[in-house]
């Protein structure tokens, strides 16, 4: 089918039967959302039209939460019947943080060929409204900051019953700011209690605890505790005997654990959890423990814990392999374990590969600290500064045209004048890259001053040519 | 001096204090240089593993510690196994370590947001074990701190090599402060080796040994590290700058 085919899909209660999707191309067209299908077909000829079938909705919506349970938080849900909810406290920082959690979803799903809007707020039912309300594609609501964004929502994001909806527009009000700011009894009379409870759960005065999606193949070992317990050792001996149980049940399958959460119950009703990714997959006791307790004094057991449950959400096969053990040879150290450990307290990890370039500052490149090793090194024999400053600084240079180097130049305000040097090191631009760099050059030369310092150089432009470059100086690196 | 009358008393003696601190059944071995000048100034005869050894620039190396991470990479260069180097400002441009001998598979970055995750990483590095070095670059190492890496390290025999490097060149006199590390280096540069044609030669390094425990403190010019990460010991040049300027913030 083609793509600019406008596409309806149609939903049916008795006889009616109406629009309750529309694609671009048939917005386009001015096609809206309610529209009564007949309608529909007499703006449109050639509509193509297609029955709603809300149980494969729901179940593409589940299939889409797991995905989400693996990749993003331990606690996802399905929010009503276009939405998922998940909880990002304590598993944002493997992604980066909040903004670029939310962005990456949004990019993910695009990739797949799916439209989202996300929103990250304090409450499920600020993040709710927002989603569905705004143009944005991505909202991140400071902590503290969703009673300003929320007062100006239309009342239908309060997931409330449409008769109450409907009565409550009637009676004039429009937005939560306005809802919020009646007398709450003479509405909670007429309305009944739950136009009450949706604004606290809005504003964040009433917990609202999510169920989190589970699927029977999860492996998951919990423990429940008959008096609250509340004290870091404690936690963490549960802690250990939780991974020893799910680690026997791992074994069983022949699976070792990528991504694991342990998610906390306090007593009132609130939940924390904890998630530890892993670069390879593992399943020795001992790593895990210390990755999850390494942690522990991220939980806030508030008035007491009643039950932890540790998920192994993302499981690969693991084999267990016979290490040849030599007389000879040192043994080759994997250093996955304490990449695991630095990892998860959010220090950023990378190796670095040479890429084939000549402009120094694209000659390197981060590659993830696990990944094969390729041998590769730089080929240049010419000498490198062991700083490159990450924007080249500007000097003031005293130097002959076309390819003298410098005799005198001042950087960060002190005037240094060259003893030694030694150049040029033409490099070109890369314009089979960029097109803009079709005549760039960049002149590289090495000079040491009188101290001995020796600094790395380089003029924009042959010197001679104006289309070569601004023929300015750059400070680019220092030499050890 | 009467000192080296009975040698063998010495060595029995440093035998039982080594024995006291510990440290040194666990692996003795060490990294020497190769310049047997500057390997007898160092009590085994190198630098040994599992301990903790700071490193710092001199004049303009105080704020860019160049020198000062190309020395340690030498000789990181020259342990065996992975390296864990430890940074928050990344500027270490690699083709340069390359150069000193330090081939880029060996080495994993950890970058962090404050000085005190760079310890947090160090130490978790060194007690992993299995490492060949530990490098992490630092503004500030008060005693606790250099005290629980040089732990870590003599417990599982990783080198720890700390360069330090400042905001400031007048913070450097940070330096003179006690620090609970086996050596303590100030590598600066010097006007690099004559050429009989226009051009920049080898570089040369002043390294100043300004502590080390169980030895005298001395300093050296040496040649910077070849592809392999070696130094050379170069003879004193005649026109060498006037260092006295930065070098009034001198430690023990």
């Amino acid at each position: 089918m083609p793509a600019d085919q406008p596409l309806v899909v149609i939903s049916k209660s008795g006889s009616k039967r109406w629009v309750s999707a529309a694609d671009t191309a048939a917005r386009k067209l001015g096609l809206k959302l309610g529209m009564p299908a007949s309608k529909a077909q007499a703006i449109v000829a050639d509509l193509t039209m297609i029955d709603a079938d809300p149980a494969a909705d729901a179940a593409a919506l589940e299939r889409l939460a797991l995905w989400a349970l693996r990749q993003y938080s331990p606690v996802v849900a399905v929010d009503g019947v276009d939405g998922i909810v998940m909880d990002t406290e304590g598993a944002d920082h493997l992604q980066g943080g909040e903004d670029l959690l939310i962005s990456g979803l949004v990019n993910g799903l695009r990739a797949r060929g799916l439209t989202a809007r996300a929103a990250v707020a304090d409450t499920w039912g600020a993040a709710h409204g927002i989603t569905r309300v705004t143009s944005a594609e991505t909202t991140v609501v400071r902590v503290g900051g969703v009673a300003k964004a929320v007062t100006s929502l239309p009342i239908h994001c309060l997931r409330l019953p449409p008769d109450t909806i409907h009565g409550l527009r009637v009676m004039g009000v429009e937005t939560v700011g306005e809802l919020s700011a009646m007398p709450r009894a003479p509405v909670t009379l007429r309305y009944g209690p739950e136009v009450g409870r949706r604004l606290d759960q809005l504003f964040g005065r009433m917990a609202e605890p999510i169920e989190p999606l589970r699927t029977p193949e999860l492996i998951e070992a919990a423990k429940n505790f008959q008096e609250p317990i509340g004290a870091a050792e404690t936690i963490a001996k549960y802690v250990r005997r939780l991974v020893g149980e799910l680690t026997s049940k791992l074994e069983e399958r022949g699976l070792g654990v990528r991504r694991s959460d342990l998610v906390i119950h306090r007593v009132d009703n609130t939940r924390q959890s904890i998630r530890a990714g892993l670069a390879k997959p593992v399943r020795d006791p001992a790593r895990l423990s210390k990755l999850l307790c390494d942690r522990i004094e991220k939980i806030d057991p508030g008035f007491g814990i009643e039950r932890l449950v540790l998920v192994a959400i993302m499981a690969e096969p693991l084999e267990e392999r016979q290490v040849a053990s030599s007389l000879i040879e040192e043994p080759v150290v994997d250093v996955t374990p304490l990449v695991d450990i630095l990892g998860n307290r959010g220090q950023r990890l990378y190796r670095v590969t040479p890429v084939a370039s000549d402009v120094p500052e694209r000659s390197v490149m981060r590659i993830g600290p696990t990944t094969d090793e390729t041998g590769a090194t730089w080929a240049a024999k010419w000498p490198r500064p062991s700083r490159l400053l990450a924007n080249p600084e500007r000097i003031d240079v005293t130097a002959l045209l076309p390819d003298q180097p410098p005799a005198v130049f001042t950087w960060r305000g002190k005037r240094r004048r060259v003893r030694r040097a030694d150049g040029p090191e033409r490099i070109f631009g890369e314009w089979w890259f960029r097109p803009r760099e079709h005549a760039a050059v960049r002149d590289y030369f090495v000079v040491e001053d009188d101290a001995g310092e020796r600094y790395w150089v380089y003029r924009a432009g042959d010197g001679v040519d104006a289309d070569t470059g601004s023929h300015l100086w750059f400070l680019h690196g220092v030499f050890g | 001096m009467s000192r080296v009358q009975n040698p063998r008393m010495i060595e029995e003696l440093r035998d039982r204090i080594a024995h006291l601190e510990g440290g040194a059944a666990k692996r003795s071995a060490v990294i020497p240089f190769g310049v047997r000048e500057i390997d007898e100034r160092l009590p085994e005869g190198g630098l040994s593993h599992g301990a903790l050894h700071e490193i710092a620039g001199g004049g303009g190396g105080t704020v860019d510690g160049a020198a000062a991470a190309l020395f340690a990479a030498g000789i990181a260069a020259r342990s065996a196994g992975k390296i864990l180097w430890c940074l928050t400002r990344p500027d270490l441009f690699f083709p340069a370590l390359a150069q000193a001998g330090l081939h880029p598979d060996r080495v994993i970055f950890c970058e962090g947001d404050k000085d005190e995750d760079v310890l947090a990483s160090m130490e978790e590095g060194l007690s992993f074990g299995g490492l060949g070095a530990v490098v992490g670059e630092l503004v500030r190492l008060p005693m606790v701190s250099s005290r629980r890496l040089q732990l870590a390290a003599e417990k599982s025999g990783t080198m720890a090599l700390v360069v330090r490097r400042w905001r400031r060149q007048t913070e450097a006199s940070d330096f003179g402060n006690p620090t609970a590390s086996t050596t303590r280096w100030r590598v600066s540069v010097l006007p690099s080796e004559e050429l009989p044609v226009a051009g920049v030669g080898r570089a040369r390094w002043l390294a100043e040994l300004m502590r080390v425990k169980a030895g005298e403190c001395a300093e050296f010019e040496i040649g910077a590290c070849d592809a392999k990460g070696r130094v050379c010991l170069l003879p004193q040049s005649a026109n060498r700058p006037n260092t006295s300027t930065w070098r009034g913030s001198r430690a023990s």
